[in-house]
């Protein structure tokens, strides 16, 4: 067998096996999951529907008085935005996992990162981009004062970024166990804490005649600083739970 | 002695304290196909995704075309095709958008196109019907087609013969045979008796090579 084989394997290695791109691969899963959330319309309307509710719910059962909602709108706004993107992260990497594509993604010859970095993107077209733009409108619900849009609308768009980021750790971690809802929010909210400080800050300082520039700056460095880390820890985070 | 694709050298695999098999040794050449026997628990999956790289709970050595697996990952991983328990199918999607996902993804020259591969498979007609409304057979079929489009030399196969109906398992060992004579190597478990020339069988309920 040794002769017959050592011929063939010297003409194979001749003709190496192309190194896959790195941006075909990320266009390939993100055009997967696009895809995967178009068909699947009706969950991906879960976290929207979740955040109409609630925003809708707050007059009826506060105070429908103009001032008392101005003051509740910029915190109401943000915390229920903020529970709305825990709420649809859970399934990030669940069906993934389940059906055996994530094994699939883990040794496709692609740096991980990208693949996440694809997958995270997808989540936050899908959940918090949508929040971002409703906001305002929720915002009228609210009487958010007139200045405050604005800064609501760029403090979202900043701030649901990151949280998708920061979540994908905690859904990397939890992907594995079977009733994972419940731990994931534990580990993750207290990272979302000061993103929701800032956030809401931003939006309050505005609608009290303030700069919100800082605060804004500060989502701003979030964001950059979980683009960078948190698909690697999520990499990381995957590589474990699939491993156990 | 050609140079062995894959050397598996002293490889033990333990899993919730109990060790599955121990003191492994293994040479993969271009040309073998290699039948992973043993009971169920004796730790045929877990040796296989020790293999993939998804598993990295194992003392030895892996080596791939001589380097150890830690510094020719990407290489190995750019050879490797692994269908496991899980056929790694999106039920939502076609059998074209899946087959398409893992062409993006490994970018290798499709030997044929996506068309040929699922006609090759028996899913000709399927391509836009969603997974979720074919068969588990034919789901399993979408993902063989996999094995007609790869250019990898590394196969590892966690039975694929599952679902398979048999003019399907005589398609596959054909294949099977096909790829190995062309310079690859199949490593795959199964219950089922192969039909093929030359198959060598690896025991690892004693943990030694038993050569057929």
């Amino acid at each position: 067998m040794s002769g017959r084989a050592a011929g063939i394997d010297d003409s194979l290695q001749a003709q190496a096996t192309p190194v896959p791109g790195l941006w075909p691969g990320f266009w390939a899963t993100l055009r997967r999951d696009l895809l995967l959330a178009f068909r699947h319309r009706g969950e991906m309307a879960n976290p929207i529907l979740f955040f109409l509710m609630v925003i809708t719910m707050v007059p009826l059962g506060i105070s429908p008085e103009k001032a008392v909602l101005a003051m509740l709108a910029p915190g109401m706004l943000w915390v229920v935005a903020l529970l709305a993107t825990l709420l649809s992260l859970d399934g990030l990497f669940r069906s993934d996992f389940e059906d055996g594509t994530l094994e699939q993604l883990l040794i496709a010859p692609q740096p991980l990162y990208f693949q996440v970095l694809a997958k995270v993107l997808v989540h936050w077209l899908t959940s918090g981009l949508p929040l971002t733009l409703m906001a305002p409108l929720l915002g009228v619900m609210l009487s958010l004062p007139e200045g405050g849009y604005g800064v609501l609308v760029l403090s979202l768009l900043l701030g649901t970024a990151s949280l998708s980021l920061i979540g994908s750790i905690g859904a990397a971690l939890t992907v594995a166990l079977r009733k994972g809802g419940l731990l994931l929010s534990l580990i993750i909210l207290p990272l979302y804490v000061p993103v929701l400080i800032f956030g809401a800050s931003a939006v309050t300082s505005v609608v009290e005649g303030f700069p919100a520039s800082g605060q804004l700056a500060i989502l701003g460095a979030f964001l950059a600083t979980s683009i960078v880390l948190a698909p690697l820890a999520a990499a990381g985070a995957l590589r474990i739970s699939v491993n156990g | 002695m050609a140079n062995p694709l894959i050397q598996l050298e002293a490889l033990s695999c333990e899993r919730d304290e109990r060790v599955l098999f121990s003191g492994l040794d293994l040479s993969v050449f271009a040309g073998d196909v290699i039948q992973i026997e043993g009971p169920n628990g004796s730790g045929k999956t877990t040796l296989l995704r020790v293999l993939t790289t998804t598993s990295a709970d194992f003392s030895g050595e892996i080596r791939w075309l001589g380097q150890p697996l830690s510094k020719a990952r990407l290489d190995y991983l750019n050879n490797l095709l692994y269908i496991g328990h899980l056929p790694g199918i999106k039920k939502g999607l076609t059998p074209g958008e899946n087959l398409r996902w893992f062409c993006g993804l490994n970018q290798g020259h499709q030997r044929m196109s996506m068309e040929e591969a699922l006609a090759a498979v028996g899913l000709a007609g399927y391509e836009d019907v969603p997974c979720y409304q074919l068969s588990a057979g034919q789901n399993r079929r979408v993902a063989l087609a996999r094995l007609y489009l790869t250019p990898a030399r590394v196969w590892i196969l966690d039975e694929p013969f599952t679902a398979i109906d048999k003019q399907g398992v005589a398609n596959l060992e054909k294949l099977m045979a096909e790829h190995a004579a062309g310079g690859g190597c199949v490593l795959l478990t199964t219950h089922q008796e192969l039909d093929l020339a030359g198959v060598r069988k690896v025991n690892l309920l004693g943990y030694r090579q038993v050569r057929s």
